[in-house]
């Protein structure tokens, strides 16, 4: 049933590079990369505004993730390809078109993790910091994300794994990554899109099965090596009621 | 050396801090008691600008704390705060905690700062604990390190919001008795707490608050013997029991 992979194995991995445009599952790895790399910053950008006290980016930033979070991802997919050149009058490639529009939408959805897991923080741990002079800043960056940062790391792969899987979105705007490449050989072939199409979801699972799996792993370090501070701190929580 | 004058608190239509008038001097040690829910800690944290006020005034030295132009976070390193919940940083280790913010705010260098955190760690009997974690001392040895970070910024008054309360019985002689050599050395200190016998024994002065007012101002045998207000007559006799 898998004999087409003989001749398309090559064309699934990586598109007709080096002799053509990079495609396939690189380069749905290599938009899954660029996206975390780029979304991370501004989800934390944007998770710091939504709780600063500071009415204006409060409201903006706010606003930007429910948008975000309320619109289908292929409708930014077609706003950013389609409408912005009419707006600007400048030509957007595909590929920039779904990179920033992964990124607005991932950073969105990061937002609201880390926002999460900053506000989980005891309101003791802010106080403190604060109470010794320390500014809002040097609280934040010290005392705040460091602990928060590392209790939210498994949110945050989980959402490093839908990112991998949203990239297949980029088939819509021809986008050549590995979800467009299997299409271009079922086109081809036209006769075994069950073995083509068996094999795209077996790659994609193969990756994010694989992500999981170290998130898991993670995990289970943070849990063993935070285990007793996470203890002493329910215990300190008791006793306040 | 802390002057407050008719200072009003709010939370929505309660009111929290009724026209409190008051003074510490320098080296004086005050104990607040009252009964919970009296104000005695928004009392406190509006000392340090934890808590914002209605109207009136707190004034450091004739520096207004809740002026509009007073830069808190230099006023806060001049005011060292003890928690209920000792709120150590838990991802750092304890003599990290104590040397953060010498470094970060008062700029000292780090051998400056650790050289001074390893004689506050001596000073509250902990000084074989500097490279452990919060997570692995008890609540008594927590609440130690907690006043040697306060203590590490050199403020002149150190205010402290029930100290003991969140600790196992056999563990509150320990912290009492830092607190008592700091008193005997002459720190000016403010101290919500139950503990009565540390009241009777160490404080210079004694403020019973109850609906959000200080009632009664006296010295603790004065108080202790034949309070003059009806409220505190009561609080005094419950205890008894």
């Amino acid at each position: 049933m898998l004999e087409f992979l003989d001749n398309n194995a090559r064309f699934l991995l990586i598109g007709s590079f080096p002799n053509g445009p990079l495609g396939g599952l690189a380069l749905t790895l290599l938009l899954s990369f660029i996206g975390l790399v780029l979304a991370f910053p501004l989800g934390l950008l944007l998770a710091l505004c939504r709780i600063v006290p500071v009415a204006v980016l409060r409201i903006s930033s706010g606003v930007f993730v429910y948008v975000m979070r309320g619109i289908p991802l292929i409708m930014l997919i077609f706003w950013s390809y389609f409408l912005v050149p009419r707006l600007t009058g400048h030509e957007v490639s595909a590929f920039t078109a779904l990179v920033v529009t992964l990124v607005l939408y991932q950073a969105a959805y990061l937002c609201e993790v880390i926002r999460a897991g900053i506000q989980a923080l005891p309101k003791g741990q802010l106080e403190a910091s604060r109470s010794l002079g320390m500014t809002y800043g040097q609280t934040m960056r010290l005392v705040i994300l460091p602990q928060a940062l590392i209790s939210m790391l498994p949110s945050l792969l989980g959402q490093f794994v839908a990112l991998v899987k949203d990239t297949s979105i980029g088939y819509v705007i021809s986008v050549y990554e590995l979800t467009f490449s299997a299409q271009q050989i079922n086109n081809s072939l036209l006769t075994q899109p069950f073995a083509v199409f068996f094999t795209l979801a077996l790659v994609y699972f193969v990756v994010c099965y694989s992500l999981t799996q170290g998130v898991n792993f993670l995990e289970r370090r943070i849990n063993r090596k935070g285990s007793q501070t996470v203890v002493k701190l329910e215990v300190a929580n008791v006793s306040v009621v | 050396m802390l002057a407050l004058s008719k200072v009003n608190k709010w939370y929505g239509d309660y009111h929290a801090l009724v026209d409190v008038t008051a003074e510490v001097k320098r080296g004086e040690v005050v104990v607040v008691c009252g009964p919970s829910g009296s104000g005695k800690s928004t009392l406190i944290r509006t000392i340090n600008r934890l808590e914002s006020i209605r109207s009136g005034t707190i004034k450091l030295d004739d520096v207004d704390i809740h002026g509009k132009t007073q830069n808190v976070n230099q006023l806060r390193s001049r005011i060292g705060f003890v928690f209920q919940q000792f709120n150590l940083f838990p991802h750092m280790s304890v003599i990290d905690n104590i040397c953060l913010a010498p470094m970060k705010v008062l700029g000292q260098s780090k051998a400056q700062a650790r050289e001074r955190a390893a004689a506050l760690l001596h000073r509250v009997g902990l000084a074989n604990k500097a490279d452990a974690h919060p997570a692995q001392l008890s609540g008594g040895q927590q609440q130690r390190v907690a006043i040697a970070r306060a203590l590490a910024m050199d403020p002149p008054v150190m205010l402290f919001d029930e100290p003991t309360s969140a600790l196992d019985p056999e563990m509150v002689g320990e912290v009492l008795s830092v607190m008592k050599s700091l008193a005997k050395d002459g720190m000016t200190m403010m101290c919500v707490t139950h503990e009565m016998g540390f009241a009777r024994e160490v404080s210079n002065r004694v403020w019973f608050m109850d609906h959000g007012a200080i009632l009664e101002s006296s010295d603790p045998e004065t108080f202790f013997t034949k309070p003059a207000h009806a409220r505190a007559q009561n609080f005094i006799s419950d205890l008894r029991h």
